[in-house]
């Protein structure tokens, strides 16, 4: 096997790694929900170092590829995809810091009736199906798959749109609530961030491997 | 006398079929890389362009190479007069035994030119194009042997641009040169195709990235693709491209 074959191959393994790491903080956040497991909270925030060294270290082996091999076609297209598609992940990664560390104050005395209402599980279940689905799809470099996730963000995308209304049912019905609709809310809008970030990286995965540009088109033009 | 149209070009030394259904137009005033793995043909295909292979008994060549509209291997063209159209440059640099002035002056002189203003002009117009005239404007009596490599490199362009081609052809023109001397010699393409069509066969590929506009993959005799440069490095057609380009193989 060529040397640029051997380092292409470990920046793919590495990426994603890296996918599975943010994947997996993703879906602590919603069991932290269902168990109430502020545990699993302190995991998700301690998680996060971790999930930057492993950004910072793809960084620097895309550089490496870059000035050594001097990549082109699906190598070069791969290594841009993957520069992309790390700093997606740390994104999402931070949003999902975010709630966990929301979580570890509010999810023992929270009414889970307010959870439902913004449909936060359903949305971080939705999130973490995208990011498998992107797991497998570069994994199997299935483009079918990767295409998927634009119609899970535009699930994502209506619950967003819907919380506007539930935020100003549930202020006037529970103002003593106010603090935490408002943080749930903007919760709601944190997922829906994931869900973009992760459409994003659908997106390079089909330029990865069709070079097929999808980036600003319409939902509809990048499903074909 | 610019735009060079192969078309169904079949060429074999003896029996050994070495180009295989070649069609393929170089438009006038652009850079055209060949590359492709050793053996696969470019240089073959590149010395048909000014025919240089007639000088090998044993090649044929069936097809048709217009450079203008022109059949270049019909029965009434001449040559000499085709090859001062169609100049080479070879890999290894090949000054003659002259001086500095007498190597870009000679192409000149052969061909009856007895003026010698004009003479002079012409060296010095085509030293300056090759970019060596700061080099070696205070020593031209000097021989050409005594120059480095990159610079006798340089030299024989600038004789080749004496004789006013319109293509040139640059048969690895860089491989023997040092990456300094490689790098003025990428320059001086890229300043020529202003006024010149430019072959280059080249088995570097970054070279070929940087300094053409379409690039032409051979293998094993048969032009495999052939495209805008910037589309074959990033999203080559054929599997075959990808895997030369990639370094997967050859």
């Amino acid at each position: 096997m060529a040397q640029v074959e051997l380092e292409i191959q470990a920046l793919k393994d590495n990426l994603l790694d890296m996918i599975e790491l943010v994947e997996n903080q993703v879906s602590k956040c919603r069991k932290v929900i269902e168990k109430k497991d502020v545990r699993l909270a302190k995991e998700v925030i301690a998680g996060e170092t971790k999930v930057n060294a492993q950004e910072l270290a793809i960084d620097k082996d895309c550089e490496n590829i870059i000035a050594l091999y001097n990549p082109v076609a699906g190598d070069l297209r791969f290594v841009l995809a993957t520069i992309k598609i790390s700093n997606d992940l740390e994104r999402i990664a931070d949003n999902a810091c975010s709630l966990a560390k929301f979580l570890k104050k509010y999810v023992a005395h929270i009414d889970h009736k307010l959870l439902d209402q913004f449909d936060i599980e359903k949305m971080l279940q939705t999130c973490t199906v995208m990011l498998n689905d992107m797991h497998e799809a570069l994994k199997k470099e299935d483009t079918k798959l990767a295409r998927k996730v634009f119609d899970k963000d535009q699930t994502l995308n209506a619950i967003n749109r819907k919380s506007v209304k539930s935020a100003s049912t549930l202020l006037k019905e529970h103002p003593e609530d106010h603090k935490i609709i408002l943080r749930l809310f903007t919760i709601v809008r944190n997922l829906e961030r994931i869900g973009d970030l992760t459409k994003n990286i659908g997106e390079e995965i089909v330029f990865h491997i069709e070079a097929q540009v999808l980036k600003h088109h319409k939902p509809e033009q990048s499903k074909s | 006398m610019k735009q060079i149209v192969a078309e169904d070009v079949n060429a074999y030394y003896g029996e050994n079929h070495v180009l295989k259904n070649i069609n393929l137009t170089i438009r006038q005033n652009t850079v055209t890389a060949l590359i492709g793995p050793s053996g696969c043909g470019k240089s073959t295909f590149l010395r048909t362009l000014n025919r240089m292979n007639d000088y090998i008994d044993s090649f044929r060549l069936k097809g048709k190479i217009e450079i203008d509209g022109k059949d270049i291997y019909a029965k009434k063209v001449k040559v000499e007069e085709l090859r001062q159209k169609v100049g080479i440059v070879f890999q290894k640099p090949n000054p003659f035994p002259k001086s500095i002035f007498e190597n870009v002056a000679y192409g000149l002189k052969i061909q009856g030119t007895k003026d010698k203003k004009f003479i002079n002009e012409r060296v010095e117009r085509s030293l300056r194009q090759a970019a060596l005239w700061a080099e070696v404007k205070d020593i031209l009596d000097k021989s050409a042997l005594s120059l480095s490599g990159g610079q006798q490199q340089r030299l024989c362009i600038a004789r080749t641009l004496a004789v006013k081609p319109s293509i040139i052809l640059m048969d690895e023109p860089a491989s023997a040169l040092d990456p300094l001397s490689s790098a003025k010699i990428e320059e001086l393409i890229g300043e020529l195709k202003e006024k010149y069509t430019i072959v280059i066969v080249t088995h570097n590929m970054q070279q070929a990235a940087r300094v053409s506009d379409r690039t032409a993959f051979f293998y094993v005799g048969e032009l495999v693709e052939y495209n805008k440069t910037s589309e074959l490095f990033t999203n080559p057609k054929n599997k075959q491209t990808e895997n030369y380009i990639t370094g997967r193989f050859g």
